[in-house]
């Protein structure tokens, strides 16, 4: 007993000291130092058109409308303040049914023929609820509907994914994938233009 | 696929590089010996032992030792919970985020003090920055920093001889702050900044997307916990999806330092250990056996996963591959990277979804936490956990030769026997009594998100990881009961404290025995015969322990999967 309370003066100086140092001052002087040196990255890489926040380029919304690119499905209807998944597991009936419904909206929307196969990340949601990103193959798939929408020739709709491209970080680390929010707000700039 | 493979060659190749100098600097600051940091770090060392008055070279026998422990650590689960219920009333709460529910503000204690970071609340939602800082982000430093403390004081017992100490609990826990996880977590939270990991003081941002809906983009001070996160094997999120959530995990490259972050000190101390003890071949066994152990599951889960799915190839999707729960950005195996290591390691942090793995990803993460996360394992508690089956190799190995075990030149006798199997039983117990309580009872079921054989996997994951300090989960499991929040705490502590507390009586054991000189009936313990019975030990104790459990929760799903079941 003795050696415990010969122990609490230590115990409770160093345990202030570590709070302060690790608690307020490390993070302090780390916010500090990134708000100077790179603030948009800090305060969430946001975008913003004609002085209005539309969004982050890191953070995916959700996209119903023909004419624009669609996103992952998020089970948490793309909260950015609630972020999470479906966490159904792989025999979970409700996932199945879930991914059937995608499946065939995916087909109809793009009237693609039955029983083409759908690319996995356009019916399965994903871990965040917030991915920005859809692979290479989601995004080919729709060009066709969004040039119908849009009235623009497929070809130029297809140099717009090709342009947005976030190829494997150092050509090895993780995979090619095209940012959506990126991705539409370039088709409204080209509708802009046009 | 190949450079899928790539990435997995990369992440190994930058772990044989900087484990063993890492290692060495690890022995050097634990010795007091002069190192590169030393100019810039040292004045702040000893000013900080004169405020607290500390004599640094007082020894402390392995009952202050203990002693020291549990007061500094009593200390920080009062201080995470109290701040949770008054952060209501307390500065940098621009969200204005009110007292948290007693039951989850003490599951959130016990869990960030114990090196867990399991959470059954959601970051975004319910903590205040000031909580994330001044509560959270320090256990993530002071947790890993126990941990390392105590693996030194066992390291010491192995290397001293006739001696009474094991080193001083206050010099060993500000050594292991101010010159390893201070520095580094500075470098990676400027990497983490420069890829997108946020860092600010400033309220939520309501944006309106291109189609005119609001959305409210949670914001905080992420990336000075998110740093500390991997390299102290904590694992807790800044936000409710944890390392899948764009801000805390933007790009593929803080993907890769994340892993390698938690893999980094886990993977030293082996090499520190064989410093420590001046047999620096010993170390190369220990990591050896580790790596060995790592390769072997993280090959049967790339299999799994990059199997895929047939139940949803039937239903038209490509190949059949599984997405759900997982990011675009990381893709298949890189997720499965990063729960391998996530879970060999006591870190739980997240990028993918472990909830929505195949059935048998889901068992090899299960039996990596289950065995007690020996396999590089948590900042210090690793090592500690890879001694414990080391002795046990031993004992097995005397038995065959009739023979007094010896480890490393000391003699095991029964008190360093049942040391050890308190310190390997204990946990995995605890784990399989809960998860027998929670299967029976209806506040144990009613929080499942999936019935069937994984409504199992989710009970026995969340023991696991309670009981292994991970704090990965089955997230569809509703953990923030009443019922969970009260168990999961107490496996927490149990898995925490039924761990250091045998292994510092063991070093207190250890380090007053003399040293043994090998003969030639000393089975080395630096050779590759003992690193095939070491990883068999840890095989045949895991298996022999959760085997039967094992195949009527993921193995059974499998198998019902294959034949296109669904529940």
């Amino acid at each position: 007993m003795y050696d415990i309370i010969k122990e609490v003066k230590p115990a409770v100086l160093l345990f202030l000291a570590f709070s302060l140092l690790t608690g307020l001052v490390y993070p302090l002087v780390i916010t500090g130092v990134v708000q100077m040196a790179m603030p948009e990255r800090a305060d969430g890489s946001l975008i913003v058109v004609d002085g209005h926040v539309v969004g982050s380029e890191l953070i995916g919304q959700n996209f119903s409308g023909p004419g624009y690119f669609h996103g992952r499905p998020s089970a948490v209807s793309y909260a950015a303040n609630g972020s999470g998944a479906s966490n159904l597991g792989p025999t979970s009936s409700r996932l199945m049914d879930e991914v059937r419904r995608r499946v065939e909206q995916v087909r109809m929307e793009n009237n693609l023929p039955q029983n083409t196969p759908v690319p996995a990340d356009l019916v399965q949601s994903s871990a965040s609820g917030l991915d920005p990103h859809i692979s290479m193959e989601g995004a080919m798939l729709q060009v066709p509907r969004i040039a119908k929408a849009r009235g623009f020739p497929e070809s130029e709709v297809k140099l717009l994914v090709y342009q947005t491209i976030e190829p494997a970080q150092f050509g090895i680390l993780g995979q090619e994938r095209v940012n959506v929010l990126k991705l539409n707000l370039a088709l409204d700039d080209l509708t802009r233009r046009r | 696929m190949l450079t899928e493979l790539a990435y997995v060659a990369l992440l190994l190749g930058a772990l044989l590089v900087l484990a063993a100098p890492t290692g060495r600097y690890i022995a050097k600051v634990f010795g007091g010996e002069q190192t590169l940091l030393s100019p810039l770090i040292r004045p702040i060392e000893q000013g900080l032992y004169e405020i607290v008055d500390i004599d640094e070279s007082r020894e402390m026998s392995w009952k202050t030792y203990v002693s020291a422990l549990l007061v500094f650590n009593i200390l920080g689960i009062a201080a995470v919970f109290l701040l949770q219920e008054l952060q209501g009333r307390l500065p940098f709460n621009p969200e204005g985020l009110g007292a948290v529910r007693w039951d989850t503000a003490l599951n959130t204690a016990v869990s960030f003090t114990t090196n867990t970071n399991w959470q059954s609340y959601s970051g975004e939602q319910t903590l205040a920055y000031l909580t994330q800082m001044l509560g959270l982000t320090v256990q993530n430093f002071l947790s890993a920093a126990v941990g390392l403390a105590a693996a030194m004081a066992v390291v010491r017992g192995f290397a001293r001889k006739n001696a009474d100490g094991i080193g001083n609990f206050w010099v060993d826990l500000t050594r292991s702050v101010l010159y390893l996880l201070l520095p580094l977590a500075i470098v990676w939270a400027l990497i983490f900044v420069s890829q997108g990991v946020v860092q600010t003081l400033g309220p939520y941002v309501i944006s309106h997307g291109l189609e005119g809906a609001e959305q409210v983009i949670a914001l905080g001070p992420a990336a000075s916990q998110d740093a500390i996160k991997f390299l102290g094997t904590n694992g807790g999120g800044f936000f409710n999806a944890n390392s899948a959530h764009p801000f805390e995990n933007p790009t593929p490259l803080t993907d890769f330092l994340q892993v390698l972050g938690m893999l980094l000190i886990p993977a030293s101390l082996p090499f520190a250990f064989g410093s420590m003890i001046k047999n620096h071949q010993q170390g190369k066994a220990i990591f050896a056996s580790m790596l060995v152990l790592y390769v072997m599951g993280l090959g049967v889960g790339l299999w799994a996963e990059t199997s895929g799915n047939p139940l949803l190839e039937k239903l038209g999707v490509a190949g059949g591959v599984n997405m759900e729960g997982k990011e675009t950005r990381f893709g298949v195996v890189p997720s499965l990277l990063f729960a391998q290591s996530t879970t060999v390691t006591s870190c739980g942090g997240v990028d993918s979804m472990h909830d929505s793995l195949m059935p048998l990803a889901g068992l090899v993460l299960l039996f990596n936490m289950a065995i007690g996360e020996v396999i590089f394992g948590g900042v210090g508690v690793g090592l500690i956990g890879i001694f414990f089956y080391a002795i046990m190799t031993m004992f097995l190995a005397g038995l065959m030769i009739g023979r007094t075990p010896e480890l490393f030149g000391k003699k095991l006798e029964p008190f360093e026997m049942i040391m050890a199997v308190i310190g390997l039983l204990a946990p995995s117990v605890t784990l399989l009594i809960f998860a027998a309580v929670a299967i029976v009872l209806p506040q144990g079921l009613s929080s499942l998100n999936n019935a069937g054989p994984h409504g199992l996997s989710e009970i026995l994951y969340a023991f696991a990881s309670a009981c292994g300090n991970n704090g990965s989960a089955f997230a569809g499991l509703n953990a923030n009961t009443v019922f969970y929040n009260l168990a999961t705490a107490f496996g927490m502590l149990v898995g925490r404290f039924a761990t250091i507390l045998p292994a510092l009586a063991l070093a207190g054991s250890l380090a007053q025995k003399r040293i043994v000189p090998a003969s030639s009936a000393t089975l080395p313990a630096a050779s590759p015969l003992f690193v095939i019975m070491l990883v068999g030990t840890v095989i045949i104790v895991g298996a022999l322990t959760f085997f039967p459990v094992f195949v009527l929760g993921p193995i059974l799903e499998h198998l019902l999967m294959q034949s296109g079941t669904t529940f």
